[in-house]
């Protein structure tokens, strides 16, 4: 019986045992980061690395987080999604505006607009075939403009009234230190990680991202699995709308513009490739988490504006893609 | 020529698909068995393709019928087909390369625990089946560090175990080592002795003897043959297959290379020496006259594509000079060789060669661009002209120099390639796998047209994994192994015996040699294709 064992060529490739370096890199690289910068600022900052300021850093990018979750499966299929910005402020200011008819009619509402705008942007991409990138531009200025027309063109600002039910929740602590946005964060990654990576759907998103045509022949049902992971993302939109409506206590209309890219950068810094079929959904919390704490280290030191993160985001952002197009050019090819 | 086999597992009857413009299958039977090996051979263009995809759900069709186990079926996508018990392994390895093995391998039907996948079960599994198969990997790493050959298995692996009742291969060894091509034969022994009905499409018709039972014959899409493949002599195959008469093949050979060249003297048309880069080539030397066809022989990864893409300066070398007609070739890169007049056809012409949305005359004229124009503008006229040339002198099929190329057929497309080169007016041209998946028509042109350019005093580096082509087609035959030259056969002793004892002799390593201590006369260590 002949053998087709793997020859892989060229030495020092590869660890001879287990996984390779590159790939625990790949996967573990941004939490390597997060944790050094963690240190560092610890020992440079004072009142840093306090339960207070951790918990701050965390719940205010709360709603950053679950929109990076949508993206990220967005990605994984080799997508973008850039109307999660817009469809998030959506959210926000449908939210403020139904918390007048209770809590529950300020949850549903916005999930239901931000979840059908999600599912049209997955219907025009999976089956009439469009674009991802145009699509999602299209209905982003779409949502805006539902946005301006809810708004009074933005003159209008919907208050949540006092003593509502979410806005005590969103604002509460688990045992007087977690917040609950980073308690629902976490549940939500959670349920998201097993999602990607223990179910067949799953296993559908990679190999769509990985390759559409081999997907279709090996029996995926790509027009599905597509149309799903943008619906996924327009309700993580209208889930994160809520919880700012709720946190900020009005319906913000100018919030929001932009964040999409932040997502995106979340996304890619916790090692997923923008071209689909790898990555995971701790990568993004990650990449969210490291923003955030930057964002609060450049707030801290006194002499820096907080428009300076975003070039430190930049820098950090080539510095990441610079890495993985290293990593995965260092992936033997046999 | 009905036969008394049995019911057939599926049987297709007066199957019709027609695309805009024309008819690919005109009413096509088909009756595959349990446990025979059923080869599917023709000219591209034939449809083989459209007839496996018809068969698998990926086309509907258009008229005829289709039964499994003889009641009617008909499959509306490939998931449909793979429910059935329909498997295919399509001719690109249709894999997810950034996914681990065993996920590609169990895609879609993944050993559960609580509707949650069950990932130390997969792996074991992924590793026993694929061990049938002779591939021994780490079932989690990335498909994609993967050999082709191992891929290609991994893909056997996923069809079969899902329970196929047919699996249909479409070109399986256009990739493979003679060695993987080996192990998938034992493969479709066994599968045939599970009482699976296999069918095999191949340009090489060497494998089809000795791995099929059954042939049908595609020509235009009709099935112009249908029967035993043993009974049927070879030169009648390819006479069926090309719908040409039995003698005029005889005549013309299997290739249709010419006998030697007139070589002309003087100065090499190419000289490339030392050439090293790490770890794939070891100071390669050669050098090829105007006027002559010198072969590189050797197994998959033994260095030829890499010298080929050395000498026209799409690989970067530590150490080697490459001169043309005796002059270095100044500057680094492809673009310092093509000045030099040197010109690479690619291996993958999908990949690596033809821009598949322009068409015929963009395609042609795309390297000439700086050639003709003037000024940083390009004359239309001057373009018009070389394009008609070209399709003249290569005799390239297309409705006209305005059709998209990716409508053309393999044979036509790779003739293309080749005159987008041509108009460079090339001193040197090498020639990766020239005639690879074309049909056996087009292949015979391509070779005859080696042949002229030769003629007009072009030096040709072929390389082939074809030997019949190699040696019938090359004054000079050079053989590499591990980067390395281990080799020459020029004159009289360019013959298939000597050139497989030449790649053979220089397979044997050391820990081979030992394994082969056991009796006179052992097998020789590594079987190479022929």
């Amino acid at each position: 019986m002949s053998t087709v064992t793997e020859r892989v060529p060229g030495p020092g490739s590869e660890s001879s045992r287990g996984v390779p370096v590159r790939e625990l890199l790949q996967r573990h690289g941004a939490l390597l980061v997060l944790a050094v910068v963690l240190v560092a600022a610890g020992v440079g900052l004072d009142g840093f690395l306090t339960a207070g300021n951790l918990n701050h850093v965390a719940v205010g990018s709360a709603f950053l987080a679950i929109l990076a979750l949508g993206m990220t499966f967005v990605i994984v299929t080799g997508g973008i999604d850039l109307s999660v910005g817009t469809n998030f402020a959506l959210g926000g200011v449908l939210a403020a505006w139904a918390s007048q008819y209770g809590s529950l009619a300020a949850l549903a509402l916005p999930l239901a607009v931000c979840g059908a705008i999600g599912l049209l942007n997955g219907v025009l991409i999976a089956r009439a075939r469009l674009a991802p990138f145009i699509t999602t531009l299209a209905t982003m200025l779409g949502a805006w403009g539902l946005m301006l027309s809810v708004s009074d063109e933005g003159n209008t600002t919907y208050l949540v009234p006092d003593g509502a039910v979410l806005t005590s929740l969103v604002h509460g602590r688990l045992f007087g230190v977690i917040g609950y946005p980073l308690l629902l964060v976490l549940v939500l990654f959670v349920i998201g990680g097993i999602a990607l990576s223990r179910t067949g759907w799953g296993q559908n998103v990679y190999a769509v991202g990985g390759d559409e045509r081999s997907a279709a022949l090996m029996g995926v049902p790509v027009a599905r699995t597509k149309t799903a992971v943008y619906t996924v993302s327009g309700l993580c939109a209208g889930a994160a709308g809520v919880l700012n409506a709720f946190w900020l206590g009005s319906g913000v209309t100018i919030f929001g513009i932009g964040i999409e890219l932040q997502a995106i950068s979340a996304v890619v810094i916790g090692g997923t490739l923008l071209s689909g079929g790898y990555g995971f959904v701790s990568g993004s919390f990650v990449g969210v988490m490291l923003l955030a704490v930057i964002q609060n280290i450049i707030n801290t030191i006194s002499g820096l504006t907080s428009a300076f993160q975003e070039v430190v985001s930049g820098v950090f952002l080539i510095v990441v893609v610079l890495a993985q197009s290293r990593l995965s050019r260092s992936r033997p090819r046999a | 020529m009905p036969t008394d086999r049995g019911t057939p597992v599926l049987r297709a009857r007066g199957l019709v698909k027609r695309f805009p413009g024309v008819r690919a299958l005109a009413g096509v039977d088909l009756d595959l068995h349990p446990g025979r090996v059923h080869a599917l051979v023709g000219e591209n263009g034939a449809g083989k393709s459209t007839l496996i995809k018809v068969l698998t759900g990926v086309h509907g069709r258009d008229g005829g019928e289709l039964e499994l186990d003889g009641r009617p079926a008909g499959f509306a996508t490939p998931a449909e087909a793979q429910r059935a018990g329909l498997a295919t392994i399509y001719q690109e390895v249709d894999l997810l390369p950034l996914l681990s093995v065993a996920r590609n391998l169990f895609l879609g039907r993944e050993p559960r625990w609580f509707g949650l996948i069950d990932f130390p079960r997969m792996h074991r599994e992924a590793a026993e089946a694929l061990g049938e198969y002779g591939v021994h990997v780490d079932v989690r790493r990335p498909l994609g560090d993967l050999s082709m050959g191992a891929r290609q298995m991994v893909a056997l692996a996923r069809a079969v175990s899902a329970r196929a009742r047919v699996v249909i291969m479409d070109e399986p060894t256009s990739s493979l080592e003679p060695r993987e091509v080996h192990t998938l034969f034992e493969v479709i022994g066994r599968l045939r002795g599970r009482g699976i009905a296999v069918v095999y499409v191949s340009h090489r018709l060497d494998e089809l003897y000795e791995v099929c039972d059954d042939v049908t014959v595609l020509r235009d899409g009709h099935a112009v043959h249908s029967g035993p493949l043993a009974g049927l002599e070879r030169l009648r195959l390819i006479a069926l297959m090309l719908g040409r008469d039995m003698s005029e093949v005889a005549r013309e050979g299997a290739t249709t290379f010419a006998g030697a060249h007139d070589v002309a003297g003087g100065a090499p048309a190419l000289t490339a020496e030392a050439l090293t880069a790490r770890h794939r080539l070891r100071g390669v030397s050669l050098d090829i006259r105007p006027g002559e066809v010198v072969g590189l022989g050797g197994l998959l990864g033994s260095g030829r594509t890499e010298t080929a893409r050395a000498v026209a300066g799409d690989l970067a070398l530590e150490e080697g000079r490459v001169a043309v007609a005796g002059l270095p070739v100044r500057g680094r890169g492809t673009a310092a060789a093509i000045r030099a007049g040197i010109s690479l056809l690619p291996e993958d012409r999908k990949h690596e060669g033809i821009v598949p949305g322009l068409s015929v005359r963009e395609n042609i004229a795309l390297a000439a661009m700086p050639r003709l124009s003037r000024f940083g503008l390009v004359s239309e006229r001057r373009v018009d002209r070389v394009v008609s040339t070209f399709m003249e002198r290569l005799r390239i099929k297309a409705t006209g120099p305005s059709q998209k190329v990716e409508e053309l057929s393999g044979g036509n497309q790779q003739k293309v390639l080749l005159a987008r080169w041509l108009a460079l007016n090339p001193a040197v041209l090498l020639l990766d796998e020239p005639t690879r998946g074309i049909d056996v028509g087009a292949k015979a042109e391509v070779q005859r047209l080696v042949d002229e350019l030769a003629e007009d005093g072009l030096g040709v580096l072929l390389i082939s994994s074809d030997l019949e082509e190699l040696v019938e087609g090359a004054d000079r035959v050079v053989v590499l192994k591990d980067g390395a030259v281990v080799g020459e056969l020029s004159g009289a002793s360019v013959t298939e015996d000597a050139l497989v004892d030449a790649i053979a002799r220089g397979e044997a390593s050391p820990v081979v040699r030992d394994r082969s201590d056991g009796g006179a006369g052992a097998a020789p260590e590594e079987e190479v294709e022929r």
